[in-house]
């Protein structure tokens, strides 16, 4: 179960973060006047997050062909320490593209962009490998790739739902009850709090590797 | 760099800057003309009525090196840093990004330990800044979500053009290269700012830096040499879109402001003279149907004068022409203040209706036959109402009255000297010189002002007022 609620709160801290999405549908329906458009962005934000996250579920299922579970639970932590690292100096830094007159598909590859540069993905990893473990534990051994491969799927569309209502939720309730002033005090450093994020799912990465 | 919060100086729309304390001092840029072998200067003013030093310099900030020039300057980063596609909230603003215009040099200037004395914390060189963004003679400096964008007026090669924009990396200010990738015919340089919502950056002209560096060349001004096009880039593509000529006697078009309030798609932009008829104007800029149209929304008549009163330039002339170097637009999109530099006055304008400005108010001090002192200053005064700033809530303007230095030996002859200026402005229209508040610079002098916190001519919004 662990892994499951992991993806579900990874979900949710994905969708808090205002640099994955939520800010920007509020600004386009600020700027056009209308509610309706703040849904209507949010689609196309989820939907390149997801996109983003089932790449590196592919790349993992990839990996699973060539290398033994194992190695790739000791990449993985590898991967999320350094660029744990990395971000912790340079936390600041964002991929710039697009500007504000974006369509859906503009949205859409933005956000793909945004998760990817951040290692949305990477930081998944250890939960999907729990998802997909947990999936082979009650099957037998025939259709244990099949469900294992379903599973993580079926985590990642748990996992975008759950950023999908978390986004929403900002941007409703500040479009709505709060006004853009939250922005000044509210506005913590996401940015500093997702380079820890990645850190810590690192050394739990590496914790897991070292005991499996 | 880390900070927790956002900048407690970053506002999400111009309406909320509104709300801003007031500034307790001013950076303004001091320059000190040749021969005088004396470096450049950021000054640091008092802005505090209850401080003991209001209406002082406090710091004064010597360059390294003699002859840069300053001119016009900027903060590292503003209230763009929270835009949505590219949000860095938690930058500070606490650097001024200040260019040599003659040197090509540029200085970062840390404001954050002590804001009332400044300390230079980077040095662009000339080569470097030459070689890595293809111009030279740096201009404007805006804060852009994604780097600092600076104009520039000449190729990095000689005197000729084309003059552009290059980028500078927010974080460690190295110059990052040219903006554009695909300019036109564009050629002359000036200043620029941006629809940022529309993903739209205005550009103006001025000139080659062989048409200013020495002196105003009058053949070309009277050949119509100088620039008259303004023109219309997409912002996220980096390529020209429109351009408008607004006629070729409508010479130096030069500030440019925007609408601050993103949901508007119009600006200003200010025209210094006339060759036909010597007369200043405004225009104003709006899309209709996909295309920029400009109009011309203020004509400022030049004054007649007797041969005698007036500098060799305009002898021939006989009159005074108003000149108007500068422009501001208040923060709520009200009222534009419009500087005449030759005849010596600052004009307030309601702009609510930017296609019919209403004449709301209007100072005199200076200029080129009145040279009209000031309460607490003796005698009379030479240099006009040039660089205009106005503070956030809109309640206070200031400004110098230095152009650039050879051309303020051409127009005042006689040993200019420089000064800064203050102005009340009523809630509702109209305005007046603050006797309490005068800035004498002595030689030196004195060009671009910012105000602490930000002013109106800084920062961009990306979200509705």
């Amino acid at each position: 179960m662990t892994p499951w609620l992991a993806m579900l709160a990874f979900g949710a801290f994905h969708g808090l973060n205002p640099g994955m999405g939520w800010l920007f549908a509020l600004s386009l329906g600020l700027q056009q006047r209308s509610e309706r458009v703040i849904w209507y962005s949010l689609l196309p934000i989820a939907a390149g997050h997801a996109a983003a996250i089932v790449a590196v579920v592919l790349l993992v299922m990839a990996g699973l062909r060539f290398v033994p579970l194992e190695l790739v639970r000791w990449l993985t932590a590898a991967a999320l320490l350094a660029l744990g690292i990395y971000k912790l100096f340079n936390y600041y830094r964002h991929p710039r593209w697009v500007g504000m007159k974006v369509g859906a598909l503009d949205l859409f590859w933005w956000s793909f962009l945004m998760a990817t540069a951040h290692g949305a993905g990477l930081m998944l990893v250890p939960a999907l490998l729990g998802v997909a473990d947990g999936a082979d534990s009650h099957r037998g051994h025939a259709g244990m790739a099949a469900s294992a491969n379903g599973a993580m799927l079926l985590a990642v569309g748990v996992h975008t739902l759950s950023m999908l209502v978390v986004m929403g939720s900002c941007a409703w309730l500040i479009y709505r009850k709060f006004g853009l002033a939250v922005l000044r005090q509210k506005w913590i450093n996401f940015d500093l709090i997702w380079a820890v994020a990645l850190l810590l799912v690192g050394i739990v990465a590496l914790l897991m590797a070292g005991s499996a | 760099m880390t900070l927790w919060k956002p900048d407690p100086s970053f506002y999400p729309s111009a309406k909320m800057a509104m709300q801003a304390p007031a500034e307790r001092h001013a950076y303004v840029a001091a320059l000190n003309p040749d021969g005088e072998n004396k470096p450049d200067a950021i000054c640091v003013v008092d802005l505090d009525p209850d401080s003991g030093s209001y209406s002082q310099v406090v710091h004064q900030l010597e360059l390294p090196n003699i002859g840069d020039e300053l001119h016009h300057f900027g903060w590292n980063a503003c209230s763009s840093a929270l835009c949505p596609y590219a949000p860095h909230p938690h930058l500070e603003r606490r650097y001024l990004v200040v260019p040599g215009l003659r040197s090509s040099r540029i200085y970062i200037i840390d404001t954050k330990a002590d804001p009332r004395r400044p300390e230079i914390v980077k040095t662009l060189e000339p080569e470097e800044v030459m070689e890595k963004s293809g111009y030279s003679r740096p201009h404007t400096v805006h804060c852009g979500p994604d780097a600092i964008y600076i104009s520039a007026m000449g190729s990095k090669n000689g005197d000729d053009g084309p003059g552009g924009i290059f980028l500078l990396d927010h974080f460690s200010f190295d110059v990052i290269g040219p903006w554009e990738l695909h300019r036109g015919d564009q050629e002359l340089a000036y200043d620029f700012w941006w629809h940022l919502a529309e993903d739209v950056l205005i550009s103006s002209e001025w000139g080659k830096p062989s048409q200013f560096e020495n002196g105003l060349v009058p053949e070309d001004l009277l050949g119509n040499k100088y620039g008259h096009r303004i023109h219309f880039w997409d912002l996220r593509k980096r390529r020209l879109q429109q351009s408008i000529d607004i006629g070729k006697e409508h010479q130096m078009l030069l500030e440019l402001r925007p609408a601050h309030d993103p949901t508007k798609q119009y600006g200003f932009a200010g025209v210094v003279v006339s060759t036909e008829d010597l007369s200043a104007s405004v225009w104003a800029w709006r899309r209709r149907g996909g295309e920029w149209q400009m109009e011309k929304v203020i004509t400022i008549p030049p004054v007649p004068a007797e041969e005698d009163v007036l500098p060799e330039a305009l002898k021939p002339f006989k009159a005074v022409p108003p000149l108007v170097s500068d422009i501001d637009l208040s923060l709520d999109d009200r009222f534009l203040y419009v500087a005449c530099w030759g005849t010596g006055e600052l004009h307030q304008y309601d702009v609510s209706d930017p296609f019919k400005p209403q004449l709301t108010g209007k100072v005199e001090i200076g200029g080129v036959v009145n040279r009209k002192g000031h309460p607490k200053a003796e005698g009379e005064l030479l240099g006009a109402p040039q660089m205009v700033e106005i503070s956030r809530d809109g309640r206070r303007v200031y400004f110098t009255n230095s152009l650039y230095s050879s051309w303020d030996d051409q127009f005042y002859p006689g040993g200019m000297s420089g000064w800064m200026v203050k102005v009340n402005t009523r809630p509702d229209g109209g305005m007046d010189i603050d006797p309490d508040f005068f800035v004498d610079f002595g030689k030196t002098r004195v060009h671009q002002v910012r105000l602490e916190g930000g002013d109106a001519s800084t920062d961009s919004y990306c979200y509705p007022s």
